[in-house]
């Protein structure tokens, strides 16, 4: 499968990454070569295989509805949450004005 | 009664309707991480380093939410899958802070169900029906955003980003507004009788989103829209009926219904186009990497069946098959809480039938007078079963127990106390009773002559002249028996 | 005496203990390595203080007895994992400036056992890359120049190239690493020093910078064998706040090191073997089997057969999960903001994103963006875990034959800088030999085993079967001394 130029601004588009046309045309070229590249898989006979869905056999532990048992993966720390936003106010994060 | 439809210029159109309701799990802790789920906190206080999405932070699953989930699916009677997966939902939102939501797509925990919508001929629904249930998955939650607290920024606050929902997504077997009612009223009644969800709407533990169509009746399916969010049994019913009407008249006006997403107006009561979701319909669904399958033990599922309470539909047939009314059975079991109540009443040895009736017009009554709901009943199934007995045995009258019930909400006594200090004990004295009638029947003669020409009605006259004249403390069914013994 | 830096992490801690010097002595001496090196470009951040206050407990630990495994031992953190109240970027723009509130798991283990940090180490951004020319931060310069008399600066290797360059160049004695398709065991190769790759959840991801969280592992740099038993011990155990951590006890590999192979089998993959193989590669690699072979152990021929499709569905899985995994730096929560007056929200993100990624990193979100899209999510992502499955069972097939797997790190010696940045496809190709193991999840390591005709190092890989790196670990040993491999780079920077 290969890319056109309205593609790769499209998908630039939904992967939230400002494009101007020069770096989408640039990179036209370069996704086909990679594109051209993976599409070898396609001849690869996967009849009957399952797709891998955990890559070693693993059973997944739940956790306990425990609340703030553990800190690092607890609430109750606002200012550690709110330490590095670019634009916290009142206790929120701020963001460009949203309408609905 | 007829179906619902809506009426246009060109004829009548049906309107095919599918919910799918989020409903807020109850557990102490979010899906995925240790951060508190309580209502009302202060802004970001109960946001983990995991909920805030910060670089490196991991997911792993609350068991309790799980636990819930499963038996709310086993409460529809539907599929449990033992192996699940969680999927990533791909979009960019401010209450979205990974960027994607943890969600199920391709392998829900929950399977195929249904559960019954009962007849109610007010609503225009003639029988009970089935609605299908597709599935349930179990996803998290977004933050909020808050726009008018500044001129130019929206405010974040992420304490409900990550709390576990349940989606619930109906097959879209519903035709009518009041369908739509009825099943999220049943829906509401199963989670909270599992206690899988408080069902508080108007704090947002429950609210739909509702996918309308319109076809010719007979025809092919219509184009949907979804009217994400809204909050309230009536809200989805009016959104239901503002929708259907909207799309006849845009259908019959040349133009065609988009597959869009919508937001209710509730002041206006009117939906339209969500400007903000537009461009995210890709959402670019694939396993999460940072987690395993969900694979569920063959005990644990058992564990969750065992632990089920008895449900709405099978506590309305044990309440009918105590002689209950149908329409009581209804009204006891629609909310856990006066089922629960009542069920208590029963478990202290009151008769069913009556107690029933007792319940649903004197205590409901009482109640809804004193703006409490059945929690806060100052009189206890306890204590209500004593009451309900001294009019059993005879002791006291139906019309007496009113009083005593009055004077149990007042003073918080006890019946056979209240009874025995003010004297209300039912007079079961046949002699003065045959005394009583006597002097009613001298003081009447006029009437009982009219009786006795065949005015048969003059009976509950006579009636009622006694037990004034006894002050209605005289036992009824004894006065009937004197009267009918005196005029032949 | 030998100058402390020329110290393994063993020497370190035994020498420690013994009283041959302080810890403080041993932090100080790396510290100043480390300020006068500063043209190889392997810190992002130095933190000295930390090492040395590290070191000062060592000291007093020793004094009360209670010596820890790692007291005195400074190390270097990749800036991936997220270190407490110290810059973490994972050597990008659009996380410059963010200090973490928190610990990851693994660095907090090393910590508790002891380690002072030297500071984090440079890296390809966000883990991406085979050369370490895609940091924000600047190119990492090899300590390694090759001897054809053209002076040009060497790619060290990724993305772990600032572990590698600081371990080759003695400015730590060891350096966390991590690998998602090779960024341990390629850049180990490439500075002629030893990296291992554990079984996929064996070190907790948790803290980590995600790049792609199936395959991501962490593990230790360091000179040697032993070294990096050492820390792997310390690193590896069950995490409860990671999904994907086994819960398995950590073995003592450290104590159960031994490089008597006799009685152990060792495959060697015939689809391996690449039409025109790098001479020196291929002689070098048959060396190593015959080093194996003098261990004791047999070498068997064996077939790995959807080897070739390894790499591809790599680049289909990697990309993919990025895509998503990086979708959180969006200007809103940490890290840079571009908000241009008027811009709305979604403005918000795109100029973020545009202006915070780096080149190779904004292609493999677009990559991985477009696979998963509507449509092409079968035929690309569903089909390359498909093709992972299989490549997961020709290696489970393999163990029934043989107990380890001996093959080449990389395809070629380190290459001059900026030699293959314009070619993206030329790059991946680095991994070849690195990323098979990645997507079977498969513990694998890199030792140093020879130089390349240009006086440059060659790494062997071992690749073990799952929760083996016992195994991988002692064929390591077996062939570190054998190849008494003790070339390094001359100091030049």
């Amino acid at each position: 499968m290969s890319v056109d130029q309205a593609t790769v601004g499209k998908i630039a588009k939904l992967a939230r990454i400002a494009m101007p046309d020069d770096d989408v045309a640039a990179l036209v070229p370069e996704l086909n070569n990679i594109l051209a590249w993976v599409d070898q898989l396609a001849e690869v006979d996967v009849t009957g295989v399952e797709p891998m869905t955990a890559v070693i056999p693993n059973r997944m532990v739940l956790r306990a509805d425990v609340v703030d048992a553990d800190p690092l993966t607890g609430g109750n720390r606002r200012d550690d949450i709110l330490a590095n936003a670019p634009a916290a106010q009142h206790g929120f994060f701020g963001v460009p004005k949203v309408i609905e | 009664m007829s179906e619902y439809r809506i009426h246009g210029e060109t004829g009548a159109w049906e309107v095919v309707i599918g919910l799918e309701v989020h409903a807020q799990i109850t557990s102490n802790a979010k899906l995925f991480s240790g951060a508190a789920t309580a209502f009302g906190a202060e802004p970001n206080t109960q946001v983990s380093l995991v909920d805030a999405a910060m670089p490196g932070m991991l997911p792993v699953p609350n068991v309790e939410c799980i636990r819930q989930a499963v038996r709310t699916g086993l409460a529809i009677d539907a599929q449990i899958n033992a192996w699940s997966r969680f999927d990533r939902k791909n979009y960019f939102y401010a209450d979205l802070p990974q960027g994607y939501q943890i969600s199920q797509l391709y392998h829900p925990l929950v399977g195929e169900g249904a559960l019954t919508i009962d007849a109610d001929a007010k609503a225009g629904i003639a029988e009970d029906k089935r609605i299908g249930i597709e599935r349930i998955h179990v996803e998290q939650d977004a933050g909020k955003l808050m726009h008018d607290q500044h001129p130019t920024m929206s405010f974040v606050d992420l304490n409900r980003s990550g709390v576990a929902l349940m989606e619930i997504v109906s097959r879209p077997d519903m035709r009518s507004p009041a369908e739509a009612g009825a099943y999220l009223r049943k829906l509401r009644a199963i989670l909270r009788y599992v206690g899988s969800c408080d069902g508080n709407m108007e704090e947002g533990s429950m609210r739909a989103d509702v996918n309308v169509s319109v076809r010719k009746v007979g025809e092919e399916l219509g184009t949907r829209t979804e009217t994400k969010n809204v909050n309230s049994v009536r809200f989805v019913m009016q959104a239901i009926e503002y929708e259907a009407k909207r799309q006849v008249a845009l259908i019959e006006a040349g133009g065609k219904v988009d597959q869009e997403t919508r937001l209710f107006n509730p002041d206006s009561g009117t939906t339209r186009t969500m400007r903000s979701k537009e461009d995210a319909h890709d959402y670019r669904y694939f396993p999460d990497p940072d987690l395993l399958p969900l694979e569920l033990s063959e005990d644990f599922i058992a564990e969750c069946r065992a632990s089920l309470p008895e449900l709405p539909d099978a506590k309305r047939a044990r309440y009918i098959a105590l002689d209950i009314s149908a329409y009581n059975a209804q009204v006891l079991t629609a909310e856990v809480e006066s089922a629960r109540w009542f069920d208590a009443l029963l478990d202290v040895g009151a008769e069913g039938k009556g107690a029933a009736n007792w319940v649903t017009s004197e205590l409901f009554g009482a109640l809804n007078r004193l703006g409490l709901s059945i929690d806060q009943s100052p009189v206890s199934p306890g204590a209500a079963a004593e009451l309900l007995g001294l009019v059993a045995d005879g002791t006291i009258s139906g019309s007496i127990a009113k009083q005593v019930f009055e004077k149990m909400l007042e003073s918080g006594d006890g019946a056979a106390a209240i009874v025995e200090r003010e004297g209300l004990k039912q007079e079961s004295d046949t002699g003065a009773i045959e005394v009583a009638v006597d002097a009613i029947l001298a003081a009447n003669a006029d009437k009982v002559a009219e009786y006795q020409g065949g005015k048969a009605a003059l009976f509950g006259f006579f009636v009622g002249q006694v037990m004034k004249a006894m002050q209605g403390k005289a036992n009824p069914k004894l006065v009937n028996d004197a009267l009918k013994a005196r005029l032949g | 005496m030998t100058s402390l830096t020329e110290l393994t992490v063993a020497q370190i801690r035994d020498g420690h203990r013994a009283g041959d010097f302080s810890a403080v002595e041993v932090a100080e001496a790396f510290n100043a390595n480390v300020a006068g090196a500063r043209a190889l470009n392997a810190f992002i951040v130095e933190t000295p203080e930390h090492a040395l206050h590290a070191a000062e407990q060592a000291d007093a630990d020793r004094a009360a007895g209670t010596l820890k495994p790692l007291s005195a031992v400074p190390i270097g953190m990749k800036d991936l994992f997220a270190t407490k109240g110290v810059q973490t970027t994972a050597a990008s723009h659009i996380l410059e400036g963010f200090v973490p509130p928190y610990e990851s798991t693994v660095s907090q283990k090393l910590w508790d056992a002891g380690a002072g940090m030297l500071g984090k180490l440079n890296m390809d951004q966000f883990a991406m890359g085979s050369s370490n020319e895609t940091s924000y931060f600047g190119n990492v310069l090899s300590p390694w120049r090759s001897n054809d008399g053209s002076n040009a600066a060497l790619a060290p290797g990724g993305s772990s190239g600032g572990s590698a360059s600081a371990v080759a160049a003695r400015l730590c004695p060891a350096a966390t690493g991590t690998d998602t398709g090779g960024s341990i065991r390629q850049p180990a190769a490439f500075t002629g020093i030893s990296g291992i790759k554990p079984t996929y959840g064996r070190c907790s991801r948790w803290g980590i910078v995600a790049f792609a969280s199936s395959l991501d592992q962490a593990g230790p740099m360091a000179r040697d064998v032993r070294d990096c038993a050492i820390l792997l011990g310390v690193m590896a155990g069950h995490d409860a706040k990671d999904a994907t951590s086994l819960n398995l006890p950590v073995p003592d590999w450290e104590a159960a090191l031994q490089a008597d192979l006799r009685g152990k089998k060792v495959g060697i993959p015939r689809e391996y073997r690449l039409d025109g193989m790098d001479a020196a590669i291929a002689a070098m690699w048959d060396k190593g089997a015959a080093m194996l072979t003098d261990a004791g152990a047999e070498i068997v021929d064996i077939t790995l057969p959807h080897t070739k499709y390894a790499l591809p569905a790599y680049y289909i899985i990697a990309p993919a999960e990025a895509s998503s995994n990086l979708a959180r730096y969006d200007g809103v929560r940490y890290g840079l903001r571009d908000l241009s007056d008027g811009a709305g929200l979604q403005d918000m993100y795109a100029a973020t994103r545009a202006a915070g990624f780096g080149a190779e990193v904004k292609r493999r979100i677009m990559i991985g963006t477009y696979v998963l899209s509507a449509g092409f999510y079968d035929a690309y992502y569903t089909q390359a875990q498909k093709v992972r499955t299989l490549i997961a069972r020709d290696f489970a097939h393999a163990f029934t034959q043989c107990d380890v797997i001996l093959a080449p790190t990389a395809p070629s010696a380190a290459f001059a800088l900026g030699e293959r940045s314009a070619d993206p496809l030329a790059m991946y190709l680095n991994d070849v030999f690195a990323v098979p193991a990645s997507l079977a999840g498969l513990p694998a390591m890199s030792v140093p085993a020879a130089l390349s005709a240009d006086g440059l190092p060659l790494g062997l890989q071992i690749i073990g079967n799952m929760f083996d790196e016992q195994g991988v670990l002692n064929a390591g040993l077996a062939l570190e001394q054998r190849a008494g491999f003790t070339a390094r780079a001359e100091k030049w920077w």
